[in-house]
């Protein structure tokens, strides 16, 4: 026997074998690049439903890492028909990390448990990606020279991570959210699977029963995909809708914009601030009352409403000289001019020359910053469910904003549900009243929301407006008399006067809330 | 097969990971110590200070521009004595009730509250009044106070068991036993509120001279809260590190070392009556450095700091005083008809010509608890579990007693802050002052951060820079029997024309003594300085 120039160290030539090592290699790549995925969708994930991206996403990393680690050590333990193995490793990983996303929502939206169930599944998919390239390496040990061997899978497994850390942000989160991709990723690795029972048939004997395994793998998989949407919907209530298209974390809080049904919608915290299907109604209705009760106005105070949805219904009156919207958060706002979404639901509003947009917690700023006295006043936060926002509904809150106020300046408070939280609602005329308002409440329907309340108040006495700007969406003069006419089931309830020292307000608030979730 | 190349790479990437947190160990904060004065407090006990080369004459002098003397000043602007000077050995006036301030907030450097007075207590109503913390009075004459000076909800919360919970008394797994001990301990604080004594007085007022001196009352001074409460059959756990807990932070000092009288006035004497839990607490974010301003302004130029007084002397005339202007290392001399001594005690006998022989015993009585006192400058805040950041926040598996949230009042939420961690040294008085002592600013910033690493782990990562108080002899200690001793009645007698003010005089360090003091000094001096000048 001639030596062998190639220095296999056997000294003998690898035997010829069916065994196709380029299409196996690509399988590499699909493999990397699925693994890839199912890592951020869960760090993805936590970080939506949890908060706090960095700690989430670390610890997602972190304990996938080791679960990987674990699955490379266990690929010792594995002896008998590396081929059949590798398929089947392949065909539970496309189900487990394929069905992630939708369970992980599922399980967020309807049990107590996410965070046991979030790391045993991260906890599963890494080690069995973790058997993965070991197993394959050992498959393919023998056709290819040890150092090409090593070369090749690890190129292609950077590459293929690669890749999808490229994919994920850039075109999967936005085009396909959350759910449809981790489907759809698991759908590839299915097909990985199956198609390693071509590719690896010789090895593996008898493929009947392990094809179609992974034919029922795939189909559930492929139905999965095709479901998304229905399946979203399904859990949307207790969830974000749809698909996230944009997410950011602030100091301040969680920022999420999702789209689907024709509509997007806007998050913080996890908690609905409006959807573009009816977010006319709830501006309009914020408002135009307070601009009609107030006319020739030219010094309007936006306080929260960082969308720029407000400012927007703001601009619609030529009187108006100068808008100051005072949000606290410079993501919110930055967000409100360059998202395109939302920068075409406002119109550019924050850009307009007549707004000034200050980012400041407004109860500071309204005691800290000495400005000319506003006309109008519109308060747009967030519903009282923290101490943190419960401070911005307080006599303390009120009494600085009519100290910036004309003496017949007019305010619009967004004031909760009167139908869902009664007591809240009208605790929160009972404190306007305690700090020197006449007030009139009013409310509408907003389908997103439901039956919403407003507050009209005046440090003066004042009138219910009569007419309001022609050729609205919703506000006419007829609906705009409906809006202050309440039905006995959410008529006035004698409620506590809601003050920094007791915060009955969020008390209150997470109570009646609670109902309904 | 040595195959797992991923496994090298994914182990290179957790080392240099781990490696960026340690090399961010280095703390990467200032940490400096603000008060108080040490330096000035060494050169004055060394003593072989020249003579002055510079008379100045007043007719009343106050030593010491702390809460004691400062209420001395307004109460004498109040009887139309107008002409005093207030000398104070620190650059700023205030004493342990000082505020301070940086970038970020305003924060105390020590007293941080005070309950809200009712009406009976109408001269610090009145000085309340002076400052805008009442915003008008109701029909029954009860001042309404500013909603912003009133702590604001969520007050306490207690962190154990790993997450943080709603208010100071650790509430969750309580068995029935331990509420029913709560409730009776509750219903005991009732019945001492409610008491009145022949005269009409309660058990415990506040100033406490207010108070009854009845015996029954005077014979809880005998016995050691925890005496007390194994009297009571109060043995459970959670009751008892509530109890031990306020004795630290009102005086620093252990359960079974606190008088049951000075334990039980922590709670009684804020109570107007039966289930008024306790008064609403008036705080500001520089602490009761918003009261410490609002005196200081009153006093304007009449208040010199920077002046520390090295000796008083009693003269045919009155009183010399002999000052080191610390800025310049001069001597100044004053004469005066009568003064005001309103520091604490030990620096009496030594600054009171004359004072240690004449009741050296009865100063040798007052001990005092060492106070550490970090202001921590955060980044932003951490991460947390459980109940939301509150106003004070306890760690219940520590000896420290926590952190106050200064910007808390002013309703910033998010962002920077500052945190005011109190310590109190609660052993030995002179090992645990030298233990105090020997720590630098560093020491005292590692000590804060180890201890809120329980509850805050990345707390490290944030702090942007540390400013220390180091209170030597930070709290009187009201052990059993010292409340009611002679040598306090003695303390508080005057030496010839040279009056005391301080809160130890009452055995307490409090806000409302400190004012009590003050006041009565102010009376005494005006009662003297009248009849004097009549005489003349
Ligand atoms: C850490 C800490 C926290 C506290 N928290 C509270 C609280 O929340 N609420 C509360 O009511 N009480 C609190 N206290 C108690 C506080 O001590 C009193 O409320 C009050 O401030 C005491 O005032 P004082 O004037 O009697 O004494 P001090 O504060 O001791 O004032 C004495 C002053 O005299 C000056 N002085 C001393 N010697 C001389 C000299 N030779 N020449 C010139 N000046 C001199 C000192 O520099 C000082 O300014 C706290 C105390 C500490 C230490």
């Amino acid at each position: 026997m001639a030596d062998d120039p190639g220095g296999a160290p056997s000294g003998l030539q690898p035997p010829a074998s069916n065994l196709k090592a380029t299409p196996l290699f690509l399988s590499v790549l699909l493999i990397a690049a699925c693994g890839l995925i199912y890592e951020l969708v869960a760090g993805t994930l936590s970080s939506y439903l949890l908060g706090d991206s960095v700690l989430q996403f670390s610890t997602v990393i972190g304990v996938y890492l080791s679960a990987m680690g674990l699955g490379s050590w266990l690929s010792k333990y594995v002896h008998r028909n590396l081929a059949r193995r590798f398929v089947e490793i392949e065909l539970a990983v496309a189900l487990v990390g394929g069905t992630s996303a939708p369970i992980l929502f599922l399980a967020f939206a309807r049990t107590h448990t996410f965070r046991p169930l979030l790391y045993g599944e991260v906890i599963a998919v890494g080690t069995l990606v973790g058997l993965e390239i070991p197993i394959l390496m050992r498959i393919l040990k023998d056709q290819v020279r040890f150092k090409d061997l090593v070369a090749h899978v690890l190129t292609l497994d950077y590459i293929g991570a690669l890749f999808a850390s490229l994919l994920f942000p850039l075109l999967l989160m936005p085009k396909l959210g959350l759910v449809r991709t981790s489907l759809l990723f698991g759908l590839l690795n299915g097909i990985v699977g199956l198609w390693g029972t071509w590719l690896l048939r010789t090895q593996i004997g008898e493929t009947f029963w392990l094809r179609l395994k992974g034919v029922m793998v795939c189909a559930l998989l492929l139905f999965g995909v095709f479901e998304a949407k229905r399946f979203t919907l399904a859990v949307e209530e207790e969830v974000f809708a749809d698909e996230i298209v944009y997410a950011k974390e602030s100091p301040y809080q969680r920022i999420v914009l999702t789209r689907g049904r024709g509509s997007f919608q806007l998050f913080l915290n996890g908690n609905l601030q409006f959807s573009s299907a009816d977010e006319y109604r709830y501006h309009e209705a914020l408002v135009h009352p307070a601009l009609a009760a107030r006319p020739r106005a030219r010094r309007v105070l936006v306080c929260g409403g960082g969308d720029g949805l407000a400012v927007r219904e703001v601009l619609k009156h030529p009187e108006v000289r100068e808008v100051v919207l005072v949000d606290l958060d410079p993501e919110m706002t930055s967000m409100a001019r360059h998202q395109p979404l939302l920068r075409q639901l406002n119109g550019g509003a924050l850009d307009d020359p007549r707004v000034k947009v200050v980012n400041a917690d407004a109860f500071v700023w309204l005691t800290e910053e000495q400005s000319e006295p506003f006309d109008v006043a519109l308060v747009d936060f967030p519903d009282p469910n923290s101490f943190a926002l419960g401070k911005l509904y307080t006599t303390r809150f009120y009494k600085l904003l009519k100290g910036r106020l004309k003496a017949d300046g007019i305010i619009a408070v967004q004031s909760t549900s009167p139908l869902m939280a009664r007591q809240s609602y009208w605790c929160v005329a009972t404190t306007l009243e305690a700090s020197g308002f006449k007030v009139r409440p009013y409310h509408l329907a907003v389908p997103s929301f439901g039956v919403w309340g407003y507050m009209l108040a005046s440090p003066g006495d004042f009138e219910v407006p009569a007419h309001t700007l022609p050729g609205l969406r919703h506000l006419t003069d007829e609906a705009m008399m409906a809006m202050f006419a309440f039905p006995a089931d959410m008529s006035r309830v004698p409620a506590e006067v809601n003050r920094l020292d007791n915060q009955v307000l969020v008390q209150a608030y997470t109570r009646e809330w609670k109902r309904w979730s | 097969m040595n195959g797992d190349g991923r496994m090298k790479r994914r182990t290179f990437l957790a080392l240099s990971a781990a490696a960026s947190v340690a090399c961010r160990r280095r703390p990467g904060f200032e940490a400096s110590l603000i008060a108080p004065d040490m330096a000035t407090g060494h050169r004055l006990r060394q003593g072989g200070l020249p003579e002055p080369d510079r008379w100045e004459d007043v007719p009343i002098l106050i030593v010491g521009g702390g809460i004691a003397g400062l209420s001395a000043a307004w109460q004498l602007d109040r009887l139309g004595l107008r002409e005093h000077l207030i000398l104070e050995l620190e650059p700023a006036a205030g004493g342990t009730a000082r505020g301070s301030r940086n970038g970020i907030s305003p924060h105390p450097l020590g007293a941080h509250y005070l309950p809200a007075p009712p009406r009976e207590h109408a001269d610090l109503v009145e000085l309340l009044g002076e400052t805008g913390a009442i915003e008008s009075f109701g029909p029954d004459g009860e001042p309404r106070y500013a909603e912003h000076m009133l702590v604001r909800e969520p007050e306490e919360r207690i962190f154990a068991g790993g997450q943080w919970w709603e208010g100071l008394y650790f509430h969750a797994g309580a068995n029935g036993e331990d509420l029913r001990q709560l409730k009776r301990f509750q219903a005991e604080v009732d019945r001492l509120a409610a008491w009145r004594d022949g005269k009409g007085r309660p058990a415990f007022g506040l100033p406490r001279s207010r108070g009854s001196d009845a015996p029954e009352v005077r014979a809880l001074d005998g016995v050691t809260l925890a005496d007390w409460c194994n009297g009571h059959g109060l043995t459970s756990p959670r009751l008892r590190w509530m109890l031990d807990y306020a004795c630290r932070d009102d005086y620093g000092l252990r359960l079974d070392e606190t008088s049951a009288w000075a334990g039980l006035f922590y709670f009684a004497a804020r109570q107007q009556g039966p289930h008024d839990r306790s008064r609403p607490i008036l705080t500001w974010p520089n602490g009761n450095g918003f009261l410490v301003e609002h005196l200081a302004r009153q006093a304007g130029h009449r208040l010199r700091t920077g002046h520390a007084v090295a000796s008083l002397r009693t003269t045919s005339t009155g009183v010399e005083a002999r000052v080191l202007e610390v800025a310049t290392g001069r001597m100044l001399g004053f004469r005066a008809r009568r003064a005001i001594f309103a520091g604490p005690l030990h620096l009496a006998g030594a600054v009171v010509e004359g004072l240690k022989a004449d009741r050296g015993s009865s100063l040798e009585a007052f001990h005092r608890s060492p106070w550490l006192v970090v202001n921590l400058t955060l980044r932003k805040r951490p991460r947390e579990v459980g109940f939301p950041m509150a106003w004070d926040n306890v760690i219940r598996d520590s000896p420290s007693l926590g952190y106050v949230v200064a910007t808390h009042q002013r309703g910033l939420d998010a962002g920077p802050t500052v945190w005011t961690w109190y310590h109190p040294f609660t052993g030995e008085e002179k090992a645990e002052r030298a233990r105090l002592l020997a720590m630098d600013a560093p020491a005292c910033a590692e000590m804060a951060l180890a201890d809120l690493e329980r509850a805050h782990p990345e707390i490290r990562e944030l702090v942007a820079r540390v400013d220390v108080a180091r209170w030597g002899h930070a709290m009187v200690r009201p052990r059993p029997g010292f409340c009611w001793s002679e040598a306090l009645v003695r303390a508080r007698q005057p030496f010839g024309p040279i009056h005391f003010a301080h809160t130890e005089l009452s055995g307490l360090a409090l806000f409302e003594e400190a004012f009590d003091h003050g006041l009565r000094a102010a009376r005494e001096v005006n009662a003297l300085y009248r009849s004097g000048s009549r005489s003349t």
